[in-house]
């Protein structure tokens, strides 16, 4: 037997430290918590619906109304593809709506602490979130456009208009860059969403952008009116040929191109802030 | 372990926090106690890395939290504002904060169960009662089962048995060598739970000791004395550290000595003593003490 007495510890610093379940944070992982919560709401399920409807339908509605459409010289194939396309304007409404909602969601109902507690960089949330958005609106919208294409190209044809065919010049890019401009326009409501915190203000400054602002900007005077192609909208819109742009200044890949850079400065600024304002 | 140096914080022209140091302990339950408006969920705030302070530092277990590699392994918050998402099922809302860590299905479902929430697992968060909701927010907190874990009135809205079941799971958690930190407004459930405190009063420490060395220093605690001879007992007994206050009856409050020692020299002086009696403040009282300088919202009488 041991004469020596036990020494007893008298601090815990040294004990080992209890056990845990939860591992390093990473994007990957970050990404799938964004998307655990973007599936599961409803908003997100009736809002690609609601987009869904809006482009098909409009489009196939277009298609079946007034005089079929006929290529001719002053409307090539990509224009009459644009029309069919209608449904986008108001699409982005929807889509502009899950963008904001992505983040001021989280501040109205106060989950945002709990996600920032849980990733205290913050950053990954950001970056996770807008890859998350991306994920959902490029492939929806994509399928949307294709689908409104086929269908609006099926009915004009059937009704002795003009047979449309992705091989047309332009006309893949048209179809394919309605989807792609949505998918700037949820990026562009997610920055807003994460810099105005606030639903009703990311809904009112998106409206006003995308919708207010590109409808009343034709009642100014011609010589003030030379921003206009400028504005997010009408540039973005060069790349689908949006029938509110009236005349496309910008070629389609620039006009994409300063669509692309207000998304991204706008993001700039959200990530600044996130970064550096009380959650 | 939570580490807080010179830490302040101020929103516009308010300072919520001033300078405040503290260290609380793992292995033990740390009641953070302050009337409304002390401090103490900004610090709280800040302890999480939700608040930036203006200056001062929060170490947690070490480490600055923004910057630890898993954070749902270094600490757990239960914040006193709702922080679920209402569209979002209970199960999603845990899953959602799980995955970022790289937390399974598995430990979600125990702390749905944990919890008390099994039953409404599915159902969106939205429609919990005040209770229901403070049982999400605890099981979010012990998602990760975090080396500290820290509780904004986590008894706010529960039933008996929920308080009954915060009360053994704080006294669990500390037992498994966890830091504990606590607030809450009822202080009878802090004095069952807590053994050590740190109390704030306008964004300052007041105080940092253990339940009962605060308890001890309160006046209330001491030993009442019933005595026909209280100008001689009161003289017998008077000795630095020793507080004797007569009322002008046949009683004496005594502090700073025991029941005992004044038996013994009563006997020793041949006084007749009718009573000895050892009292207690409460710490509800002991609290209203030392923060009553320092209440930012008195109950003004109605004109």
């Amino acid at each position: 037997m041991s004469a020596a007495t036990e020494t007893r510890p008298v601090s815990t610093h040294g004990t080992p430290a209890p056990a845990t379940v939860a591992g390093p944070v990473t994007q990957v992982r970050v990404v799938r918590a964004e998307w655990t919560k973007l599936q599961a709401l409803r908003s997100t399920r009736w809002c690609a619906l609601a987009a869904a409807l809006l482009i098909v339908g409009l489009g196939a509605a277009i298609a079946g109304s007034g005089t079929p459409y006929h290529v001719s010289p002053g409307n090539t194939a990509a224009s009459g593809v644009s029309v069919a396309l209608i449904g986008v304007l108001f699409a982005q409404l929807v889509i502009g709506v899950v963008g904001v909602l992505a983040f001021s969601g989280e501040y109205g109902t106060g989950m945002i602490r709990a996600t920032l507690a849980v990733v205290p960089s913050r950053l990954p949330v950001l970056w996770a979130k807008a890859i998350v958005l991306v994920g959902l609106v490029l492939p929806v919208t994509m399928l949307c456009a294709f689908g409104d294409f086929f269908a609006a190209a099926a009915i004009e044809s059937s009704r002795g208009g003009s047979v449309l065919s992705l091989t047309d010049p332009g006309v893949l890019r048209t179809v394919a860059g309605s989807s792609l401009y949505l998918t700037v326009v949820v990026i562009t409501g997610l920055a807003l969403g994460a810099l105005l915190r606030k639903t009703a203000a990311g809904l009112s400054v998106f409206a006003a952008v995308f919708f207010v602002i590109p409808v009343s900007v034709g009642a100014l005077p011609q010589n003030i009116r030379g921003f206009a192609p400028y504005l997010p909208s009408n540039a973005g819109g060069a790349l689908w040929g949006s029938p509110l742009g009236s005349g496309h200044v910008l070629s389609p890949w620039t006009g994409f191109a300063c669509l692309c850079g207000y998304a991204i400065v706008l993001t700039v600024l959200a990530a600044w802030q996130l970064r550096r304002r009380d959650a | 372990m939570i580490e807080i140096d010179g830490l302040t914080k101020r929103y516009g022209d308010k300072t919520a926090v001033d300078g405040l140091s503290f260290v609380v302990e793992p292995g033990m339950v740390t009641g953070f106690l302050g009337p409304n408006g002390a401090g103490k969920s900004t610090t709280m705030r800040m302890i999480a890395g939700l608040d930036r302070p203006d200056s001062g530092t929060v170490r947690v277990n070490g480490k600055h939290y923004p910057e630890a590699a898993a954070p749902m392994s270094e600490l757990g918050i239960l914040l006193d504002a709702r922080s679920v998402h209402p569209g979002l099922s209970a199960r999603n809302n845990l899953m959602a904060l799980a995955r970022t860590a790289g937390i399974g299905r598995r430990r979600v479902d125990e702390v749905i169960e944990l919890a008390g929430l099994g039953e409404v697992a599915g159902t969106r968060a939205g429609g919990f009662s005040l209770g229901m909701g403070q049982r999400l927010g605890v099981a979010a907190a012990l998602l990760g089962q975090p080396q500290t874990v820290v509780l904004d009135e986590p008894v706010n809205g529960l039933d008996p048995d929920g308080v009954r079941w915060i009360r053994e799971l704080l006294k669990s958690l500390a037992a498994e060598g966890r830091t504990v930190l606590v607030s809450s407004h009822l202080m009878s459930e802090m004095a069952q739970t807590a053994t050590q405190l740190v109390v704030l009063g306008r964004g300052k420490l007041i105080t940092e000791a253990s339940v009962e060395d605060f308890v001890d220093h309160a006046t209330g605690t001491g030993v009442l004395v019933r005595t026909p001879e209280t100008v001689r007992l009161g003289q017998l007994l008077a000795a630095p550290g020793i507080t004797v206050i007569n009322d002008g009856t046949d009683l004496l409050r005594v502090s700073g000595t025991t029941a005992e020692q004044i038996g013994a020299a009563a006997w020793r002086a041949h006084l007749p003593i009718y009573e000895l009696t050892p009292t207690h403040a409460s710490l509800e009282e002991a609290f209203m003490q030392v923060t009553k300088d320092s209440i930012e919202y008195h109950a003004g009488a109605t004109s």
